[in-house]
Order: structure tokens, then sequence, then C-alpha cells
């Protein structure tokens, strides 16, 4: 099929950037978006123009590493698909798609379509963690955790740290991604201990970044890759406001 | 160059006990003096970067993704081994020790494996520590399942993302000690030299791939855990940018690579569709719990898979291996799969597929368990294929996936150059010439939390050294040699993309050092590939500056590597005149197709050294000596 891409250029962090017109032919179904991509590089290379820089790496949806929004949608239209995982069966011959990166004020653009997501590296640093030395930990069977706590906090788990909930949200909220990983310690014993302490500081951080406040649109779990429910948020509200209330440190 | 494997001398249960004991300590506030420099954030990295930071050590960590969470290790699906025995099905650190032995083709050093098995078990209690989301069961203990080349059920697993959730939680401890200062972390960073000074690891060359500085950073010594090469393959399951340029600079320099031949070929994995594919997915080994692989009896046999009855199918591996059946080894699986659809009895459009069929086990346990335990596998296949497997087979077919060979390392995980330590993928220590499912997240994990924070001590206390900066003439080198490689890369300006050449050389090495080599084929690739190399220095074409973020640029630093080391690999299989696990030389086989060791001549690990691009390279041999595993012909039978 033969398609008309509409690309985010910008040569680096303190350039314009304008979208830029293409055209790529030849493209075949079984063709990941990405490779799609890869066809539109390979001749602008052969042409003797630099290829459309893009983020990407396992490709196959776990690294997080992917971020494009396609048509205004972050990772596209396809429900919990990340946008590597985006076949081109979806399209049609002579489709328009226009082709942007994450947009949020916490995500500068570094060129084209990628951008700096360190901002999540350092919520991470403000807490993300449980304080465990290695060794000295008591054998793993010593805690039993009921499936359902376990299931939840794998459900929570599964964040791939892509950054699509904050390019999505109008406010670019990073509250799915920073609740996602409050909420799996929260439903794991091994999370106690700090659990107060973490949610104030990643919070703190989360919002030392520059990221907005959330308004419950719910634009984040609509894009979110990995399906991550909102009930995040509202755990890490009221973990919040109850450390806000009775943090002694 | 020396090997010296130094192997503590003593009962094997024993030695890593005993070699504790030995080893110098650094007292703790003295550790903060001494500095490290780790290359990688994968499983390896991640965890010798935090726990080293940890003890004291000032801890310098670069990765090439824009954030450490990011490597390769997070697309490990299936899970991770340990002899805990909790199913109570007979595991032992000593069958985990033999498994891995017998798995491995007898081509490991068994005192690496012992200690293996051993720290297996404080990997598991350490990662539920850290807060990682394992399966249990509704007791809330531990779930356990079977993998590949085990009778027992021993492999831990986070749904269908073990690596992801092990890997975050290595990272969350390296983010923890990298928001307390006590690790540097650069993002966006690749290692282009590794430099040594006096013949000792005192730093690295590397490159910000943001704005293309060039720079170096000296260390008391250097730990590589950059992971594997097989995509030298041009295909394979690794993420896009694996590659094996820090290893193989480190070769240059010095370092013997052992065994590179030893590539695993994984047997599930998605079938290419086309010319256009960029990579190749996996489908989790675990998956061969419930899924039954088969091909038609029939050449050619073209039919709907579910109109195929029952006797016309062949389940070639329950045939052939009754004992282990599906869940055989990867290498014979892989092989046994490539010989159905040499036969001309593969499916799909190519006919290079095999059936991995859900139909009885689902029949048996009922669709919602199958979805329970593979669900987001599933998902995955019917988004790249289009198809639904819970419905109809999937279909796979072998690709490149992990590579049991790397650097030469001794038992302290020290290469032959001093200093210089490698972790993980990247090393050659644990796998003998076929690794196991689910030993990866095992081997990476105790590499980084349980075995370097006890070895670098004992290096860094034995010798003394001055302090190194990196005004150091080495440095100043290394740092030219560097801009001037990125010089011609750039300069290159023929009309052929890096790609369609990297695409050429992993069909050369698809060929003719895949899954099956042999004498005549070997030689060939050692004729095209000092030819695509020319090629590839003629006529590739690279565009953009060395100012700034070139993805193009990248790749063709990491491609120009592929082509000088895929011929190290080459020579390494002619070599070795012998079947073993991921090394099937097809001149070596028994009357029924098996792999046929040689352990008369071959049980050694080959370590090369580097002696110019395009001269054969020096052979030196490590002899295996197994005190405790008796060398059999490996039977799944």
């Amino acid at each position: 099929m033969k398609l008309k891409l509409h690309i985010w250029r910008q040569k680096h962090a303190q350039d314009k950037g304008k979208m830029v017109t293409y055209e790529v032919d030849g493209i075949i179904e079984d063709m990941s978006f990405l490779e799609m991509l890869d066809v539109l590089n390979e001749k602008l290379i052969v042409n003797g123009e630099e290829p459309v820089a893009f983020d990407h790496d396992c490709r196959e949806g776990i690294c997080g590493a992917c971020s494009l929004t396609i048509n205004g949608i972050p990772h596209g239209f396809e429900k919990e698909t990340t946008i590597c995982q985006l076949h081109m069966r979806h399209f049609k011959d002579g489709d328009t798609i226009y082709i942007e990166p994450w947009r949020a004020r916490a995500f500068p653009v570094i060129k084209d379509l990628v951008v700096d997501r360190a901002a999540f590296d350092r919520i991470m640093q403000a807490g993300g963690f449980v304080s465990a030395h290695t060794g000295g930990v008591p054998d793993a069977n010593a805690t039993p955790i009921s499936k359902i706590d376990a299931d939840k906090a794998m459900d929570y788990a599964a964040c791939i740290g892509c950054g699509a909930c904050v390019a999505a949200c109008k406010n670019a909220s990073a509250m799915l991604f920073v609740a996602a990983k409050v909420s799996q310690y929260a439903y794991l014993p091994q999370g106690q201990p700090e659990r107060k302490k973490r949610v104030l500081n990643m919070v703190a951080q989360m919002d030392a970044e520059g990221f907005g406040g959330c308004t419950n649109q719910y634009e984040c779990e609509a894009v979110c890759p990995k399906g991550i429910s909102v009930a995040a948020i509202a755990l890490m509200n009221r973990d919040f406001l109850k450390a806000s209330l009775t943090d002694a440190s | 160059m020396t090997l010296d494997s130094k192997i503590p001398s003593g009962p094997i249960a024993e030695k890593w006990d005993k070699h504790r004991f030995e080893m110098k300590l650094i007292n703790p506030a003295n550790k903060r003096k001494y500095s490290v420099i780790v290359v990688g954030t994968g499983l390896a990295g991640a965890s010798a970067a935090a726990s080293l930071a940890e003890l004291g050590y000032e801890v310098t960590a670069f990765c090439y993704n824009d954030s450490a969470r990011r490597a390769h290790s997070i697309a490990a699906q299936g899970g991770i081994n340990a002899a805990k025995n909790y199913p109570n099905d007979g595991d032992s650190i000593y069958r985990l020790f033999y498994d891995t032995v017998k798995g491995g083709d007898f081509r490991a050093r068994e005192a690496n494996v012992y200690r293996l098995a051993q720290v297996s078990n404080n990997i598991i209690d350490q990662c539920v520590a850290q807060g990682v989301p394992f399966a249990r069961e509704y007791g809330g203990y531990l779930d356990n399942r079977s993998f590949g080349g085990a009778q027992v059920s021993r492999t831990f697993y986070a749904r269908g993302q073990t690596g992801q959730q092990l890997l975050l939680g290595a990272y969350s401890a390296l983010m923890r000690q990298t928001g307390l200062g006590n690790v540097k972390l650069y993002c966006r960073h690749e290692m282009m030299e590794v430099v040594l000074v006096d013949g000792h690891a005192r730093g690295v060359v590397m490159r910000d791939m943001v704005t293309g500085k060039i720079a170096s950073y000296a260390a008391d010594a250097v730990i590589l855990a950059t992971g594997g090469y097989a995509n030298v393959f041009f295909l394979s399951t690794n993420a896009i940018a694996c590659n094996v340029t820090a290893a193989y600079r480190a070769y240059k320099k010095g370092a013997g690579f052992a065994n590179p031949c030893y590539t695993q070929i994984h047997p599930t994995c998605i079938p290419v569709s086309g010319d256009h594919q960029s990579k190749l997915t996996l489908m989790s080994e675990s998956l061969r719990n419930d899924g039954r692989i088969w091909v038609p009896k029939a050449k050619a046999d073209k039919r709907n898979p579910n109109d195929i009855p029952e006797e016309e199918r062949d389940y070639y591996l329950e045939r052939k291996y009754p004992s282990f059946g599906n869940l055989s080894p990867r290498d014979i699986s892989s092989r046994s799969a490539k010989e159905a659809c040499d036969d001309g009895r593969g499916v799909g459009q190519s006919g290079y597929g095999v059936n991995l069929d859900f139909r009885d086990a689902i029949n048996r346990l009922g669709k919602h368990v199958i979805e329970e335990r593979y669900g987001n596998l599933f998902q995955m296949y019917e988004r790249i294929t289009g198809e639904d497997p819970y419905s109809v087979p999937m279909r796979i077919y072998p690709a490149a996936h992990y590579t049991m060979g790397g650097l030469w390392v001794d038992y302290n995980l020290m290469s032959n150059v001093p200093g210089l330590h490698v972790l993980g993928e990247a090393n050659f220590s644990d796998h003998g010439a076929n690794r196991l499912g689910a030993s990866a997240l095992m081997q990476g994990l105790a590499d980084g939390y349980f075995v370097i924070p006890y070895t670098i001590g004992h290096y860094l206390a034995s010798y003394k050294k001055e302090k190194v900066t990196t005004d150091h003439p080495e440095f100043r080198k290394a740092e030219e040699e560097v801009r001037g490689r990125i010089g011609s890369l750039l300069s290159l300006n023929g009309s052929r993309t890096v790609a369609s050449i990297h695409r050429e050389l992993g069909n050369i090495m698809w060929e003719y050092c895949g899954m099956g080599r042999n004498e005549t084929g070997l030689k060939k690739a050692l004729e095209l590939i000092p030819a695509l190399r020319e090629e590839f220095w003629q006529n590739a074409k690279v565009v953009g500056d060395g100012e700034s973020l070139n993805n193009a640029l990248e790749r063709a630093g990491r491609v120009a590597d592929f082509l000088e080391f895929s011929e190290l690999m080459c020579h390494d299989a002619l070599a070795r005149n012998e079947s073993c696990g991921g090394h099937f030389r097809e001149e070596y086989q028994t009357e029924d197709g098996e792999a046929l060791r040689n352990d008369e001549e071959y049980a050694h690990v080959a370590a090369w050294e580097f002696t110019g691009v395009g001269s054969k390279p020096n052979l030196h041999k490590e002899p295996l000596v197994f005190e405790n595993v008796k060398l059999q012909t490996r039977s799944y039978k």
C-alpha cells in the first residue's frame, strides 16, 4: 500500500520544528508500524537525507522506548498496544497518517520524534523502590502474600514507563505512571515500611518535574499499552492524603 | 594470553565458601576510595552497579537507552530458575548444577555452574524482598513451573514478564543508589573503547549519543555487562540496538573471546514473514508446558491444521524424545523443527514453521486456564500475525536468541585483562554450549548481586595501583582513535544503506553459521564476510553529523564491528570439529542425527586472541576438567 505521512521534524531541542510530508510505497500488511518507518528511513538515507529519529528498541512491546503519537493518539488507536506492535494491516492504501512525538513540557524534544523522559527516572529515584540491600533478606516464602494481592501488584508493576499517559493527558500529568509504582508496593508487605515516605517523595518529585495534576478524564488509562487502571490514582491520592496527615518524618 | 581459571581447590560444594573466605577484603571506610565503571544496565549491570554502590564503592554506570530500565533483559518472558525445591519434587543445588552442565552439553566450567546453582536461591529471596511480584498460589506461597531440559519445576515467574519484573527490581535498586548519589548514571551513552594503562583496564571512552561528545572516564576497575551478539544474524529476538561493540572493543584490546560459535537458536519464535522484517519475536518456552509441537506427516500438506486428523500429525518431539517431549532442550527442539521443515513438512506460507497447538490443553484445562497462564503471549501473537491462537495452532520457527559465547572470564568473572570484569550474557562462563530456559536471568543476577560484589573487592585489594586520571596519554590516544573511526564512518558516502549490509551479513551467518554448520559453508562464509566488509567501507552510506543524535551513525558503528566479529565466529565454528549444544557441525552427527561430541579433543574452552582485522585469530585452550559430572552422551529420550 501507499501512504502519505506527515511527520514532526525538529533538528534539536532549540529548533522550532515543523511537520514534513513524505510518501511511502510498497508497505505490506505484515509490517509493523516501525518497519514502515524503516522503509521511509532507508529511502531518505539513499537520497542523502537524514532519517527520522525515533526511539525504539525491543520492538516487542515491553521496553517502553517507542513513543509516537499517531493521528493524535499516543501509540495509535489499537487498544493496549505499543506502537511497535501495531501492524500495518490496520491501515489501508492511500491513508494519511500524522506522526508526532510525545507532547509534554516535562518531556522536551531531543530530535524529531525522540523526547527526553529522564524525569521518570528522577521520580523513581525519589522513592520508586524498596530499600532492600543486596543480601540479608528472608527466605522468599517466609512472607506469604495472597494471590489476589500479588496479582494486583503485578497488574500495576506491568507499567513499561513509556510515558503515553503523560502524552495523552491535557495536563501532561504523570499520575498514572507514579500511581502504578506506588500501588504495586502498596499491595505488597515489602512496600509497607516506606509506604508513606514513598508516596510523598514521588509526588513531590513529579510536581518538581513540571507534570500537571489529574482532573479525572482517564485519557491515560485509555492509551496505556499495559492497561493500567486509574484505580491506581485513587489509591495514590488516598495514600498521599493519609501520609500528608500522619507521616512523622 | 594466559588463561588461568583460578578455580579454587577442594570439593565442589565448598569451593565458593572457601574462596569467599580467602579473598581479600576492603574495609567499609575505604571502599569509597575505589571507583568502578559499569557498562550496561541490564540484569547483570544494574544489579552489579546497585550492589557495589550499596557496599560503598564509587560507581559510574552507562547505558545506551534513554533509561536504565529499557535494557533487553526486560524482554525475557518465561522465568528464572532456582534450586528452592518448593514443590518438593526432588530438586537440589546439585540437581540444578547437574542439569545446567548437562544442558550445556558438558562444555561449561563445573565450578562456575555449581556456584550459580548455589546462589540461585539467594536471588529469589532478594527479588521478593525488592517487591518483585512473582506468581503465587492461593495459599500465598510462590508458584513454580517447568522449563526445558529439567524434570523438576524450578522456574519462578511473573506472568509472561519475568525479565521485566526482575529488571525493574534491579533498576529500582539502581535508582535508589543513583538518587543517593552513590551511582553516577549516564543514559544514552555508548561505549566506544576500553582503556588500558599498564595492562590494566582503567577506564572507557564513551560517546554521548545526544551531543556526540566523546569523553573518557577513569576508574580502578571496569565491568562490562553489555549483553550478547545475536544481532550478528540481523534477525534475532534481541532488541534492535543490541550489539557486540563493547565486548569486541575489549577483544581488540587483548581480552580473549571464548566460544563465539555457541549461539542459541530458540525454538519458539514467530516465523519470518518477509524481507521487511526488522526483528523476530520470541514466544516464551513456557508455552511448551501446554502446547504440543507437530507437523503434518505428509509433505506439503497445506490443509488447515484443525482439519488434519490426529493420525496424520507427527508430534515429532514427543515421538523422538518421549521422556522430555515438548520440553526437550532448546538446541534439540530447534534442530528437530529445522529437520521437519527441510523434509518439506513445514507449515505456513514459507514452509518454515511448525505448529504449537493448544487444542488439547484447552480441552483438558479450559480456555480460562490457558488464558491466565499465557494470556499476554497469545495476545502478542495475535497482534503480530493476525491469527487467534486459541482457535488455530500457533506457527513457530527457530530464531537466533542468545549467545553462550562471550568474553573469557576466570572464576572471579575477570577477563584475562586485569581489572576488566565481564558479567551476564557478555561473558562465556556458565552455559557451556547451550543455555537452558530460565537460566539467563539467573546468571545475570547471580553475577551482579552475588559474585562480583565479592570478587571485585579482592581484585581492588590485591592490586594497589596508582590513581589514573583521564589526562593520561592512553585516554587521549583512545579518544583520538574513536574520533578517527567516527570520522571514517561519517565519510561513507556510497549507495547502500547500513541496514542492507547488515541484512546481507545476517543472511550469510544464518546460512553458514546458523543452526547447522559445515566446513564448506564456513569456509565460504570466511570468503564472503571480508568481501562484504570491503563493500561496507566502499559503498555504505552514512548521513548526518557527529554532533547530534544520529541513529544512522550509531548503527554503522555497530555493524562495522559485527562485520569483523562474524569472522571470529566462523573461525571458532570451523575449529570445533564436533557437534555440541548450539554448535551443530553437520559432519559430526550420529546415525539418527543427534549431535556427536568429541570429548577427547574438544573438552575445552576456545578463547581467541585478536591478531588484526582479517587475519586469523590465535586459539588458546582452557581444558575443561570434570571432577563431579560424568561426561556422557546427552540423552533426552
